[in-house]
């Protein structure tokens, strides 16, 4: 039998698992001692910024190095899914380190406010850049980009003049030609959401009903992946948020760029209220320590510079007027947004949700 | 430690554990309003129906494959064997759901399979048949492919420490392979097995990514449809509730089901076993079975994300994927060593002690496995921003200066999260191993007057050796992969492999997702071939040593 001396003895397998012990220590060790310098540090010496984002790292990173090098203000960064974030905010309260909460829709930003960890603040920049739609009446968060949601049909499989507005999309001559992604993507609830707003709830069933109906097939998948697939045959619509298809035009991937290729924008509901918007958005954190850092940061994300670069890597549409947009979005033409408040799109959510689930949209 | 401070200090710390479990089941009695009618007309069924319907498939799948596997490695012999002896561990590195993206960029309609057979052909979209990626069928599918290796482990490990007299008296009462395995090895291997299926069936439970992306509505995708897009937590939470529930009467099922039974070997093998020599149509049947698992486990999907980062690699690894990686390591060795001691303690202490109190205390703090990581992470947040706050308020009244938050959004919340999270796996590899030490063994030393605490040091950890190994490696291949949980919950400016690669993936951007996705892999790969090499020169040792 092993014998308690072997046990130790043996070999380079211990050693390994000695090493291993001793890193993490050090690492478990290391964090309280983080935790104090951070105490003691009086805060307002500190030149920095503390942002919770729903933003992916790899699509707002660049902008904030950006800031710190013109400023000097360090900016710290954890991303992860906005309402997990939203909870740890409102778990942390007034002791929360968030200076900044951004979020990749508006219903989110409302959800925010709601639960009170916002706070409103004034802006004179901000103000005259950012047109009133896209900010909050009470001044507590404001948009930075705009996410258009149109109507993406297969070129020579789909004249442009049979589409019109997303309530045609309903009509049996789509049977079987419609890709959109599930119904729990947030997307998809902001878009049926400013239809229940516009045409009422009872109305919108009747509506989605049609829509499922029409479905090529059972929603998976991203939006890329309804833009794939109308272009390899599956469906001749896509429904999807245009920074995808910029993103899919301009990939390194041959096989994705081909396919964004073969599609083409039409912008719905031109003759009344316009193709569905959603935004990105900022709001400033009731908690915040940093707020003088916060709100130059916020205008700094609203600045001409910044706003340029939505439109040129990011593909989005910029909340700001008069920014001149790349080529490949202005391609596109101009168009009418919806001009509904954008509240509105939180606060039908949980209806649009329930709605969704009674007609059987996956 | 004494015997009586062994009690106590088992059901504090399971009870600091399960504290995460008891914040989700106290939503029970927060009312959610009408959104249950509403849940129970609508997605309700769906959502139990698929949960069931991809645990069976993965059950038996895995099982099938991990079984065989093992029986096959460790009790037969046929060329190749040493090498699928750890290759067969590979899948385990491989997250569900970047497997899932993989197998669906290959085979999904606009792939370029399905492509090139529509150019060959000049078919279109319904003129042939192709078997759909993404449904509940592939999702069962891609579970198995990467979980498997956990029944494997835990079954191999098992095979190889069976009492050689057993299976000896089974072949000279003229018990050919085929009776031994079902009428010896396997019901003695019982309880390994079933660990591992318990892990399997957990974690299949508590995948979000891969059901997600296939568009399967299941419990897990239901939770986070009622909290995200019905803006209803408490009824969210009341579903997680509803998942524990499942979870513990499973548990208590299979405990109940095996109450009588006892599987420590009385006496140890003398000599080696000749191992099964397969010849003929036999040897290539094993041959090809373990071939065919490791192609689509691991070579296949491996290969596409190798061709994937070859292309993006150059714009992906910069001097952050470097501190990545190192993050990614440091997580994962400290969580994987905090946790097995952790194990050590509660598995022993529930052996010292086993009344109803401590076994219902232990079973509850291990219950995280099967909750989605987002679910248990928020289970951490909620009690640690109040005893923060609680602290910091106190603190002010008291000494006048404010300590902020101390515990959230520090490493320390994360490693409690992957404490709370991966107990199960490192309870169920050290419960095994201390049910295959007879208590007579713990008697004899009591006999000779020593403590519990010297016991546990100087008898069960050495002859739990391969055990202890196994729980630490199958954490820390875990921690590695572990998504939601570390997304939520880490400090500012701290990332994982992990992190990166599923935003990229979430993005559907897969090919610069895959640098990220092969550095978890190659990473895994390392312990697993340290985990191998540990348990088959164990397992040798007991076939010749003795």
């Amino acid at each position: 039998m092993t014998n308690k001396n072997s046990w130790f003895k043996n070999s380079w397998l211990m050693n390994t698992w000695l090493v291993a012990i001793v890193v993490s220590i050090c690492g478990i060790v290391s964090v309280p001692a983080n935790a104090l310098s951070e105490v003691k540090m009086p805060e307002a010496k500190i030149q920095e910024v503390n942002i919770y984002s729903a933003r992916k790292e790899a699509l707002i990173k660049p902008l904030l190095d950006k800031f710190t090098g013109q400023t000097g203000v360090k900016v710290n960064l954890v991303t992860g899914k906005a309402d997990a974030l939203l909870k740890r905010l409102t778990s942390e309260g007034m002791n929360s380190p968030a200076d900044i909460l951004l979020t990749t829709d508006a219903g989110r930003l409302h959800r925010a406010k709601m639960a009170g960890v916002t706070q409103a603040f004034q802006s004179k920049q901000l103000e005259s850049a950012i047109p009133s739609r896209y900010r909050d009446p009470e001044g507590q968060w404001v948009a930075l980009s705009l996410r258009l949601r149109p109507i993406l049909y297969m070129k020579g499989k789909v004249d442009p003049a049979e589409l019109s507005s997303y309530e045609d999309l309903a009509n049996p001559k789509w049977k079987g030609r419609i890709c959109i992604r599930s119904s729990g993507n947030i997307y998809n609830q902001s878009l049926v959401a400013s239809l229940i707003a516009a045409n009422g709830e009872a109305a919108t069933e009747q509506w989605a009903k049609g829509l499922v109906a029409n479905f090529a097939r059972a929603p998976k998948g991203g939006d890329r992946d309804q833009i794939k697939a109308a272009a390899a045959g599956q469906c001749d619509i896509a429904i999807a948020n245009t920074y995808y298809l910029v993103g899919m035009l301009t990939s390194s991937d041959a096989a994705q760029a081909a396919a964004a290729k073969k599609m083409a924008v039409f912008w719905p509901n031109q003759k009344a209220r316009g193709a569905h918007v959603n935004v990105s958005g900022a709001a400033l954190t009731r908690s915040s320590k940093h707020r003088d850092n916060a709100i130059k940061l916020i205008e700094f994300l609203a600045s001409e510079e910044a706003q340029q670069w939505y439109a040129e890597i990011n593909g989005e549409f910029p909340a700001r007027i008069h920014v001149p947009v790349s080529e490949v979005l202005k391609a596109w033409g101009e168009f009418r947004a919806d001009t509904l408040n954008l509240s509105r799109l939180g606060e039908l959510n949980t209806q649009a949700v329930m709605l969704m689930d009674r007609v059987g949209w996956k | 430690m004494r015997q009586s401070l062994w009690d106590p200090v088992v059901i504090a710390i399971a009870l600091v554990l399960a504290i995460p479990v008891f914040v989700i089941v106290g939503n029970v009695f927060v009312p959610a309003g009408e959104v249950w009618q509403h849940l129970y007309s609508t997605v309700l069924s769906d959502y139990i129906t698929n949960s069931l319907l991809l645990m069976i498939g993965v059950a038996i799948g895995s099982l099938l494959l991990g079984v065989t596997a093992a029986w096959l490695v460790s009790m037969t012999e046929f060329p190749g064997r040493k090498h699928f002896e750890w290759a067969l561990l590979l899948p385990m590195a491989i997250p569900a759901y970047i497997i899932a993206y993989t197998y669906t960029g290959m085979l999904d309609f606009a792939g370029p399979l399905q492509t090139s057979i529509r150019e060959l052909t000049g078919w279109g979209y319904g003129d042939y048949w192709f078997p759909e990626v993404r449904s509940l069928q592939g999702a069962a599918i891609m579970m198995t492919l990467v979980l498997y290796p956990y029944i494997y482990l835990l079954a191999r490990a098992a095979f190889l420490n069976q009492s050689l007299c057993v299976l000896e008296v089974s072949r000279s009462l003229g018990n050919g392979p085929w009776k031994t395995f079902f009428s010896v090895a396997l019901p003695l291997a019982r309880p390994a097995v079933i660990a591992g299926l318990s892990l399997v069936l957990m974690e299949t439970l508590a995948d979000y990514g891969t059901v997600q992306y296939f568009g399967v509505s299941t419990f897990t995708t239901g939770i986070f449809r009622t909290w995200y897009g019905l803006d209803n937590a408490p009824a969210a939470a009341q579903l997680a509730a509803i998942l524990l529930l499942f979870v513990f009467v499973l548990l208590t099922l299979e405990r109940y089901s095996r109450r009588k039974a006892r599987y420590h070997n009385t006496s140890r093998g003398q000599r080696t076993l000749g191992r099964f020599r397969l010849k003929g149509w036999n040897k290539l049947a094993a041959i090809l079975i373990c071939f065919f698992m490791l192609l689509f486990g691991f070579l296949l999907p491996a290969t596409q994300l190798a061709i994937w980062a070859i292309d993006t690699a150059a714009e992906v690894i910069d001097e952050q994927f470097f501190s990545l990686v190192m993050h990614s390591l440091e997580l994962a060795a400290s969580a994987a060593i905090l946790v097995l001691v952790i194990a050590l303690i509660l598995g022993y202490g529930r052996r010292l002690n086993p009344t109803p109190l401590i076994r219902s205390v232990v079973r509850i703090a291990s219950m995280g496995y099967a909750i989605p990581g987002t679910v248990i992470a928020v289970g951490i947040i909620i009690p640690f921003g109040y005893l923060d706050n609680l602290l910091d308020s106190w603190i002010r009244n008291h000494f006048e200066f404010s300590t902020g938050l101390l515990f959230s959004g520090t490493i320390f919340a994360l490693l409690f999260a992957y404490m709370v999270r991966f107990l199960a796996v490192s309870l169920h590899a050290v419960e095994t191993g201390l049910e295959r030490i007879t208590p007579s063994m713990d008697e004899a030393a009591r006999s000779l007057g020593c403590r519990p605490a010297s016991i546990l040091s100087k008898i069960h950890i050495p002859m739990l050796k391969s055990s202890l190994l196994t729980a630490v490696l199958l954490v820390f291949v875990d921690v590695l992969k572990e998504l939601p949980a570390t997304l939520i919950l880490r400090p500012f400016n701290f990332n994982t492999l992990a992190v990166k690669a599923y935003e990229l993936a979430a993005d559907e951007r897969l090919a610069d997702a895959s640098s990220a996705s092969l550095a978890i892999v190659l990473t895994g790969i390392v312990p697993i071939i340290i985990l191998n090499r540990s348990i088959s020169s164990h397992g040798e040792r007991s076939l010749g040593e003795r």
